[in-house]
């Protein structure tokens, strides 16, 4: 955390807002250039991501008495799909989203996220695109030499660096490579970790720090971290979704998908993660309806892609606080 | 005891690990988009003086160690203990042999130090980053050489010995800096 010494200055330099001015107009311009359609749907809504580790900040609306809750989004998807299912065609959303408790030097609890969608375009289409409007807008404002950029499926990421196959391997084996590779903290209370906690901590603590720089995807992620991407079979005759994540020197700056169509499968696993929540102890959040009917009545098949803004203005200008690149940061706001 | 969650987590944090005090010295919050939060978070065991790193699950919490820094006047050895007396109270506390630790070689009489306490005892000993202690034996200083290079031993009076240049005679006051046991310059 930087210290400041008033906290009522911004944390971020004027010539930074200048900069990130800049590439909020170089963004729309972007997508203007290709006609895909800016859009601007409601942050205060009656449902929200049902992922038990988000957290929607909820809000009490809609009676006197504040019994309706609401909730701000932690990313625009369910409006934004609303709008598809209902013929809009190609769109961008470039506004705020707000993810409870989360602080850090990457993380500050409202943040400003470029999110999309591509009716007809298959995920590797989007990620080039992708590649597309960051190269441009590295180009237009930052002075270093351009990123190179690579291509990882999650699988040779664990093979050769763990020696393990993620979407095969019994959880006991992720738990005993986190303890051979990671000093976790545990007391008598503290529950196993589950294999999505081993992956992600194999991830974050061995994998991460071995990634080239510049800009690495990842692609083919174990079917229980699907979220809402479609599942298919990699060419190893695994299981997998068809979800992608960009980092950029280590950063993770965007989380994109083939997008699910299926209403049915959508319930489903709209299901698995509120009872998920309860079993975990985390609030309970109401089934989102309004995205399942518009799903039920038919999505066009599409990929999309949500980008943190202010993690690639980091990128863009060279700063290792996501403070350096907003206004004010939530504890100061 | 008071208990710190992962939230309130932040360098200078004095907590209890595995049954030591330890002082946290970075803490990062971390998290997937789509995964459950961790923090990683470096930690000087404040006995052994050792770094170590710890990933924490959002969420989980540490004791808080009572653990104080005071500024205390040595007084004396017995040769068992280290007595020092806190300069506003009078308070007398003496820390044993494992607490003084290497400071051994830099304590004088009536000279302020930075004690640790961890529950009320003496944990660590720490010198100001320079101190000034006269020499109590060298060879004899070779006068006029004060440029050219060349160190010869000097024992101080705490009983440390440091290399010091060929012109300081015994008698001297020098600077040393604690941190690195070497001679900065005549005082």
């Amino acid at each position: 955390m930087n210290e400041h010494s008033e906290t009522w200055q911004p944390t971020a330099s004027l010539e930074s807002l200048r900069q990130r001015a800049h590439l909020l107009r170089l963004i729309r311009a972007f997508f203007h250039a290709r006609n895909v359609l800016e859009v601007d749907t409601p942050l205060l809504c009656g449902s929200t991501a049902t992922d038990p580790y988000l957290a929607s900040l909820a809000v009490l609306n809609g009676d006197n008495n504040g019994n309706t809750k609401s909730y701000l989004q932690t990313s625009p998807e369910f409006c934004m799909k609303r709008l598809l299912a209902a013929g809009s065609g190609c769109i961008y959303q470039l506004g705020k989203v707000f993810r409870q408790d989360e602080v850090g030097r990457n993380h500050n609890p409202e943040f400003t996220m470029l999110e999309w969608y591509r009716v007809g375009f298959s995920l590797p289409q989007l990620m080039d695109e992708t590649t597309e409007l960051v190269l441009s807008l590295h180009q237009a404002i930052s002075p270093q030499p351009a990123p190179t950029i690579s291509h990882f499926c999650y699988l040779e990421l664990f093979t050769t660096h763990l020696g393990l196959n993620p979407h095969q391997c019994k959880t006991a084996d992720l738990q005993v490579c986190v303890a051979n590779h990671i000093n976790t903290y545990t007391n008598s209370q503290s529950p196993d970790l589950e294999r999505d906690d081993c992956l992600n901590l194999l991830m974050s603590h061995v994998i991460e720090p071995k990634l080239p720089r510049g800009l690495v995807y990842i692609t083919e992620f174990p079917i229980d971290q699907a979220a809402l991407a479609v599942r298919t079979t990699n060419s190893n005759g695994d299981s997998v979704a068809a979800r992608t994540e960009l980092y950029w020197d280590g950063l993770e700056l965007a989380n994109g998908y083939q997008e699910l169509t299926n209403a049915v499968e959508l319930r489903a696993r709209f299901t698995a993660d509120i009872n998920r929540r309860v079993q975990l102890g985390l609030p309970e959040l109401p089934m989102p309806e309004h995205l399942l009917q518009a799903m039920a009545s038919g999505l066009p098949e599409c990929s999309g892609i949500a980008l943190g803004v202010d993690r690639l203005l980091m990128r863009l200008l060279a700063k290792t606080h996501i403070e350096e690149t907003i206004s004010f940061p939530s504890i100061h706001a | 005891m008071a208990s710190y969650s992962t939230n309130e987590f932040k360098s200078g944090l004095k907590v209890m690990l595995d049954g030591d005090p330890c002082s946290i010295t970075e803490n990062e919050f971390v998290k997937p988009g789509k995964g459950q939060a961790f923090n990683r978070v470096k930690l000087r065991n404040l006995k052994t003086g050792r770094i170590l790193e710890k990933t924490f699950r959002s969420g989980e919490s540490l004791e808080s160690a009572d653990v104080i820094e005071t500024t205390l006047q040595y007084l004396y050895t017995d040769g068992e203990f280290w007595h020092f007396m806190d300069p506003q109270t009078f308070e007398q506390i003496a820390a044993d042999e494992a607490a003084v630790g290497e400071t051994i070689k830099w304590l004088k009489e009536e000279d302020s130090y930075t004690v640790t306490l961890f529950n009320g005892a003496p944990l660590i000993v720490v010198a100001a980053n320079f101190v000034e202690l006269e020499v109590t034996e060298t060879d004899p200083g070779l006068k006029g050489d004060t440029a050219q290079g060349g160190s010869k031993p000097a024992t101080l009076a705490t009983g440390a010995i440091v290399r010091v240049p060929l012109f300081i005679n015994t008698g001297d006051i020098l600077k040393i800096d604690t941190r690195t046991g070497e001679y900065v310059s005549r005082a």
